[in-house]
Parts: structure tokens; sequence; C-alpha cells
């Protein structure tokens, strides 16, 4: 499982790292200060944003042919992964979702992985 | 009214090479006489099944793009079932999907021209700044 978390949010590390040096270089400001602070809870680690890597690379099509870009949304056991997860938008996991079943119907992508 | 569609199927894979061309020929042979016309036909070979089909676990994929009516779609599904050799199909309609794109394509390009050309007018000076050079040297030699 936390493959599919890493590497959707591969994208996004070049984008966290130019505001997290900006925001904490500067006279040292305690993190309250910050003014978009994820969750609010935990202070200690920064949680990265996710970015949507369709919205991101500007993938338009999500066809159910190209099977190594689906598979990097489904699960081991051949799920498709929640949008918790990836941080794929709404619009993109809705075609995506179509293009993993049709893939699925076309034995591109195990229904169920067999162990 | 005409539309595009792709249809993937699956041809068990102990076929001859002759067979499966005998076949697809005749899926064309159909096409063109329902009123379609075939767009693009591709064979993508063998491949390994995600899951077991009918007994096999490999099959040859072919995929073939289509400009065809809905009723015509339906007789092509309706052979591909009965075709012995034909184990898995499925057939999307493309049309609206790839309008969506143009769509898109067609904002994003709009959109770039803005960015554009602000990047081509400081572009022109350096072009434009070598040719008084060979004049000033020509003045003073």
């Amino acid at each position: 499982m936390a493959d599919e978390i890493s590497t959707p949010s591969a994208p996004s590390t070049s984008r966290s790292e130019g505001s997290g040096p900006g925001s904490s270089g500067p006279g040292g400001r305690p993190p309250a200060g910050r003014p978009s602070g994820p969750g609010g809870g935990g202070r200690k680690f920064f949680r990265r944003k996710k970015v949507c890597k369709f919205c991101v690379e500007k993938i338009d099509a999500i066809h159910y042919r190209d099977v190594r870009l689906l598979q990097q949304f489904v699960a081991e056991r051949g799920k498709i992964v929640p949008r918790r997860l990836t941080g794929v938008c709404t619009t993109h996991q809705r075609g995506l979702a179509r293009a993993i079943k049709q893939a699925r119907n076309i034995a591109l992508l195990p229904f169920a992985a067999r162990y | 009214m005409q539309r595009t569609y792709e249809i993937m199927f699956i041809v068990r894979p102990d076929i001859l090479d002759e067979d499966l061309d005998k076949l697809i020929a005749g899926l064309e042979g159909n096409i063109t006489q329902g009123g379609g016309s075939i767009k693009s036909l591709e064979k993508l070979g063998r491949r390994k099944l995600a899951y077991t089909v009918k007994k096999f676990n490999d099959g040859n994929y072919v995929l073939l793009t289509i400009l065809a009516d809905g009723s015509l779609v339906g007789e092509i599904e309706r052979r591909l079932r009965v075709s012995e050799p034909v184990i898995k199909f499925i057939s999307v309609r493309m049309d609206e999907e790839e309008k969506r794109v143009a769509k898109i394509k067609a904002i994003r390009a709009t959109r770039k021209k803005l960015s554009a050309q602000p990047a081509a007018a400081p572009a022109a000076p350096v072009e434009a700044a070598p040719a008084p050079a060979p004049a000033a040297e020509a003045a003073s030699a």
C-alpha cells in the first residue's frame, strides 16, 4: 500500500520543497504562523499536499489500454485505490475508475489478484 | 448516425496466423458491408491475460477503430460472440471522449498563446542586436 501512496505524490516533491524553506527560512517563524497548515493536529511532521497526477502532467484522456498508467492506481489485490490516498481529483478519479473497470473486462487488469 | 467506436477483442492463443488474418478480414468485410468504415486496425500481439478466460492464460489482442452506426456495432458484437476463436471482446464509444479532449486542448492552446507572447517579445531584440554590430565594425575599419 505504501507504494501507491508514494508514487502519485512524487511529482509534488519539487513544489512543496519550494514552499517549505521559504516559509521557515526568514526569521525562523514558529510553525503556528504558517497560513495553511494541513490537518492542524500534526505539528511535528509536515504532510505534503497531494496533487492530482492527471492535472499536473496534463493527461487528458484516461484510456483503458495504457495498463502502466492504470496500474499505479490499483492496489496489490486489484482494488481501485481511493482518492484520499492517491490525491487524484474527483473528475479524474471518475474517469480512472471507468478505465480500470473497462481494462478489467478485457483481461488487462485483474478483478482480484490471486494469492 | 456514424460514431467512432473502438472494438478490442482477444483471440485464443493457439490459433494460426493465417486463420487470425482470415477472421479479421471477415470482420472487416462485415463492417464495410454494413455501411461502416475502418479507421485503423492494430494487432497488439500475444499478451498474458490478467485472469484465466476459457482456460486460456494468454491471448492475441486485436484493436479495431471503426466509424459505424450503433446497430452495426450490435451486429459486430453478435458476430464476435458467436465466433468460436474470439474469447473476449469489448466495444467502447470514443467520439464523446475525443470531443472532450479536443475541447480541453483548444482551451489550453488559447491559454498558451497569452503566455507565449511576452516570451516572444524579448526574443526579437536579441535577433536584431547582432545586425548593428557588423555595421559598427565596418565603420571602424
